[in-house]
Order: C-alpha cells, then sequence, then structure tokens
C-alpha cells in the first residue's frame, strides 16, 4: 500500500470521527462544516475527472454544480407549495424525494455535458477553457435573468427533501448521508480510473495522436469523461443546495468553477482522494481566516501559489509521495 | 495482397516530401523500406497509418482504401505500429500501456509476457521508468496487443544496446516464424536481409528499387544505401 493510500485513509476515517465528536458535543455548526467539505470535496472529485486524468481543464463546471443545487431548489419550491413546473404539454409538479432530484439532477447534467463537450472538447488548451466558461456564463445569466425563480435573489429551499430512512433535516444524519456518497463515488471512480477505460482517458491526456494510431478514438473516450465529471459535480450541487437550503445564480458563477479547480490544484490533480483535502483546506481557510479578515482570499492565493511553485502534486503530492502522475 | 501502396505522394505544409512511393506487403512476408536518411521511410509510414495526410495515390489495406481513414480507424482494421522513438504511455505502467488497447485475438498478455518476460516482472512500473530498450520492447508489446494483421516497426533498434538489438531481432524471428507480416524500417542492413524477404528502397521520397533482399546486390546497397 502507497503512503497516498494511507493518508487517504486517514482523510477518511477522520472526517466522520471529528463529526462524531461533533454529534456528541451538540456542536452542529461543526457538523454542517464537515459536511460542507464533503459536498464541495465530491464537486473537486468531479472535476477531477476531467481535469485530473482526462487533462481537460474546464472552467464551466460551475453549470454543472448550479444545475444540480436548482433542481433540488426547483423541485423542492414546488412540492412546497404543491405547483405544477410543467402544466403543457403534461403536468409536472415537485418532489420532496432526495432520490428522484438527484436522479434527475444527474441526468440533466449528462444531456447537458453532453453537448457542451461535444461542442467544446473539438477545441483544446486556452480555446476550451474559454468555451466552457462561456457555457456556463450562459446559464449564469438565464438564472439571473428568469424571475419565477428567484432569478439574481435565488432560491430557499424551506424544508430539507427527504431521503427514506433518514432524518435528513438532522445535520449528523445529512452529514452521514453524504459520506455515504462521497464513498461511493469515489469507489466508482477508483474503478474507472483503474479500467481500461481509464488507461485510454490518461492515454489520450498524455499524446491524443498516439492513442489513435493505436486503434483508439481519443474524442468519445474524453467526452464520456467529460460527462461522468459533470454527473458528479451535479450530484454535489444537488447536496450543496440542500445543505445551505438556499441555491442562487453563485452556484452557477465563474467564481465557483475557479473555486472548483482551487480545491483540484490545491489538493493535487490526479489523486483520487486530494480535491477532498483541497475542499478542507479551502473550507478551514474561509471559516477560521476568514473570520480574522475579510481579505482572506489573500493567503489563500498565497497558499495556492506556495503549493503551485513547491508542492509537485499539491497536498497530497506533499504528504503523499509523488505519483505517477505528470 | 495485405498492404498494397501505389504512387503515394504527401506535403507537411506546402512542402511535397513524398513524389510516388510503392510498397506492397503480402500476408506472412515481412518487407523492409530502406534508404538514407531523409528519403521518407517515416513519412511513408506515417501516410500509410493516416498520421501524415495523404495528397494523392493509392494506399489500400485488406482491400479497403484507407488512405483518408483518421489513424484510429486504419488501426482498427489491423494496421499495428510501432512508432519511431518508442512513444509508450510514460504515466501508464506496463501492464495499462499493454491492456490500453488491447483487441482480442491470438495475441494475449500471458504471450506478450513469454515472447518480452521483462515487461512480466515490470508489470507494475510505470513505462517512464524503463530503459530504452524495455520501452521499444513495450512499444512492440503494445503494437502486437491490438493483434494486428500488419505490425509496422519504425526504426525499432535504433539507439539501443547491441545486446538488447539482439533481443529484439530475437523476438522479430519470432514473430516471423509465426506468420506475422511486418513492415520494417530500419539501417541496420545485415540483420534486415537476414530476416526481410522482400526491400523497397526508397531515394528522395520516391521508390526506386524494390525485389528480393537475395536481389540487393553490393552494387546496389552502394548505391542507394551509401554502405
Amino acid at each position: 500500500m502507497t503512503r497516498e493510500f494511507w493518508v487517504s485513509v486517514v482523510v477518511l476515517v477522520g472526517l466522520p470521527v471529528a463529526a462524531f465528536i461533533a454529534h456528541i458535543t451538540g456542536e452542529t455548526y461543526i457538523i454542517n462544516l464537515l459536511t460542507r467539505m464533503i459536498v464541495l470535496g465530491l464537486a473537486g472529485i468531479g472535476l477531477n475527472f476531467a481535469l485530473g486524468y482526462g487533462g481537460m481543464v474546464s472552467f464551466g463546471h460551475a453549470a454543472f454544480f448550479g444545475l444540480g443545487a436548482y433542481v433540488a431548489g426547483i423541485a423542492a419550491f414546488h412540492a412546497f407549495d404543491d405547483s405544477l413546473i410543467v402544466s403543457m404539454p403534461f403536468e409536472l409538479g415537485g418532489t420532496n424525494q432526495m432520490l428522484l432530484i438527484w436522479l434527475i439532477a444527474i441526468f440533466l447534467a449528462a444531456v447537458l455535458a453532453f453537448l457542451i463537450g461535444l461542442i467544446s472538447l473539438r477545441t483544446s488548451g486556452v480555446y476550451f477553457i474559454m468555451i466552457t466558461l462561456a457555457f456556463a456564463q450562459m446559464l449564469y445569466y438565464f438564472a439571473i435573468s428568469w424571475p419565477a425563480y428567484g432569478g439574481e435573489d435565488g432560491l430557499s429551499i424551506y424544508l430539507r427533501n427527504e431521503f427514506p430512512g433518514v432524518q435528513t433535516d438532522k445535520a449528523f444524519s445529512f452529514f452521514l448521508l453524504c459520506f455515504a456518497i462521497l464513498l461511493l463515488v469515489l469507489l466508482l471512480c477508483w474503478r474507472f480510473i483503474n479500467a481500461r477505460f481509464g488507461a485510454a482517458l490518461q492515454g489520450a491526456r498524455m499524446n491524443a495522436l498516439r492513442l489513435s494510431s493505436i486503434g483508439i478514438a481519443p474524442f468519445p473516450v474524453k467526452l464520456t469523461a467529460f460527462v461522468i465529471s459533470a454527473m458528479i459535480v451535479a450530484l454535489a450541487g444537488a447536496l450543496y443546495g440542500e445543505l445551505n437550503g438556499f441555491v442562487s445564480p453563485s452556484n452557477l458563477s465563474w467564481h465557483m468553477s475557479g473555486e472548483l479547480i482551487i480545491f483540484v490544484i490545491l489538493g493535487g490533480v490526479g489523486r483520487l482522494v486530494g480535491p477532498l483535502i483541497g475542499a478542507i483546506v479551502f473550507v478551514l481557510l474561509e471559516t477560521y481566516l476568514g473570520g480574522l479578515t475579510d481579505r482572506w482570499q489573500f493567503f489563500l492565493g498565497l497558499i495556492l501559489l506556495a503549493t503551485v511553485l513547491f508542492a509537485n502534486g499539491g497536498i497530497m503530492g506533499l504528504i503523499g509521495g509523488r505519483t505517477r502522475h505528470d | 495482397m495485405l498492404l498494397d501502396v501505389k504512387n503515394l505522394t504527401s506535403h507537411y505544409g506546402a512542402t511535397q516530401v513524398l513524389f510516388g512511393v510503392d510498397l506492397s506487403v503480402e500476408e506472412g512476408q515481412i518487407v523492409a523500406l530502406m534508404g538514407r536518411n531523409g528519403m521518407g521511410k517515416s513519412t511513408s509510414i506515417r501516410a500509410i497509418c493516416g498520421l501524415n495526410p495523404v495528397s494523392s495515390g493509392q494506399v489500400s489495406f485488406v482491400g479497403t482504401d484507407i488512405s483518408d481513414l483518421p489513424s484510429y480507424k486504419s488501426a482498427r482494421l489491423g494496421l499495428g505500429l510501432v512508432p519511431e522513438g518508442r512513444r509508450c504511455f510514460a504515466n501508464l505502467s506496463v501492464s495499462e500501456n499493454l491492456v490500453a488497447t488491447a483487441r482480442s485475438g491470438p495475441w494475449t498478455l500471458e504471450k506478450i509476457h513469454a515472447l518480452f518476460p521483462i515487461l512480466k516482472e515490470r508489470a507494475s512500473q510505470m513505462a517512464n521508468t524503463l530503459s530504452g530498450g524495455e520501452q521499444q520492447m513495450l512499444a512492440i508489446g503494445r503494437a502486437l496487443m491490438t493483434n494486428p494483421r500488419l505490425l509496422i516497426l519504425d526504426e525499432a533498434t535504433e539507439g539501443l544496446a547491441p545486446v538488447i538489438r539482439n533481443q529484439i531481432w530475437a523476438a522479430l524471428k519470432t514473430l516471423k516464424d509465426q506468420g506475422q507480416a511486418i513492415l520494417l524500417v530500419d539501417k541496420s542492413l545485415r540483420e534486415v536481409m537476414e530476416i526481410a524477404q522482400r526491400c523497397c528502397i526508397l531515394e528522395k521520397g520516391q521508390s526506386v528499387w524494390s525485389g528480393p533482399v537475395s536481389e540487393l546486390t553490393p552494387d546496389l546497397q552502394q548505391r542507394f544505401l551509401g554502405v
């Protein structure tokens, strides 16, 4: 077992232990903070699938994050006042069932990512960055200018949606639910990366032409990875909406895309658990440094700079040792 | 006829580099593409594999015209390229390199390990930690794992230690005995003449001589290969 593996185990055991301690001491605030780390980490893991393994530096993953959040928000909004989302040509009401919301969020994100990927994956490098950003901004301005769901003010989820057998309004129960999803996604990602698909995806990142010359077309492989990545991020977005009880266009803005990239770079590009570590550090800085000064992002910038300059492979690279990733 | 190239021309941008290459490989045959440096051997191979655009002429492989096919499609038809300079996927492990592009057929991981036992020892190592010779074996193994009808080797023994070269030539002889068709570019004339049945010589981007290796007289060698 590598050092990276043990670092991952420590992080993945540490989070529920910390949450449990906070639970018995009644520190709901801490539990919500830990849940926030997990949900943002989950989004980072999703982005890392495209960025770290597939080499697709997407600056527009907030589109999928916000989409997931809005699915949760809109479904809850209509379930709350018992109105219809669509009345023509068929009747579609809201729902407060998380499972259904997640499925819809993941499905819509897959469709959206397929369309965005179909167009943007024909470019690469800085053009890919700009075109993904452009798509995300389109969604952002759409959300701002659509008054039915709050427009610029966002949309509140007054009652957290329901999951069979779990009291989702209890902080610790919701933490455990998110944590279970995180583990499941990590397991799936790990399987994907170590399967032939993962090898082909990384081959496409290293040299698409070489991959092509031995019989695999890089485009479908990258598109599939892009779609999977978006699905994970959308799931995280839906959970984020539930956690905050609030969704807003800021979930779709380019700041959000930037934060997702920061999680990945800070934690370790192409490291499975890296983005989770990145999100943990980010939330800690935001909470504790943000309590001291409003200019906390100045220090985040310094840390990010130091990470890029001195820690090859992010924080995971620093403590987990160098690995295979370039 | 497995591979049939007729009057192939190709350009790098505005510069024409191939002026009519003729080449054919039959089932089970080993053909050497020869010529001095800069005569268009690698370009011909790149054009055949769809890595360089074919400007005019015909490239047909197992009866299909592949001159306009993207490289992954001709690879799926059964062209197995071992590119010049050993291009493995540096940050994938040896076994991932082999398995990633594998297609079903007689060649399996076990058979590759039997052909190049060192690859079994190095299975979990990253490809960029291998020596040059081992990387070359990996590149050959990777191409074989796609179960190609025609294996194309571009400078497979260039820049390697004599011991390693001998191992690679021995492996190629094994492939020959199994009836694998091979198109090969190499500068070591002695080994090429031992293994190949036919030879095609390029000069300034044009085919100037082709025939059985036995007819490649010292005079011709002097004339076209400068040996």
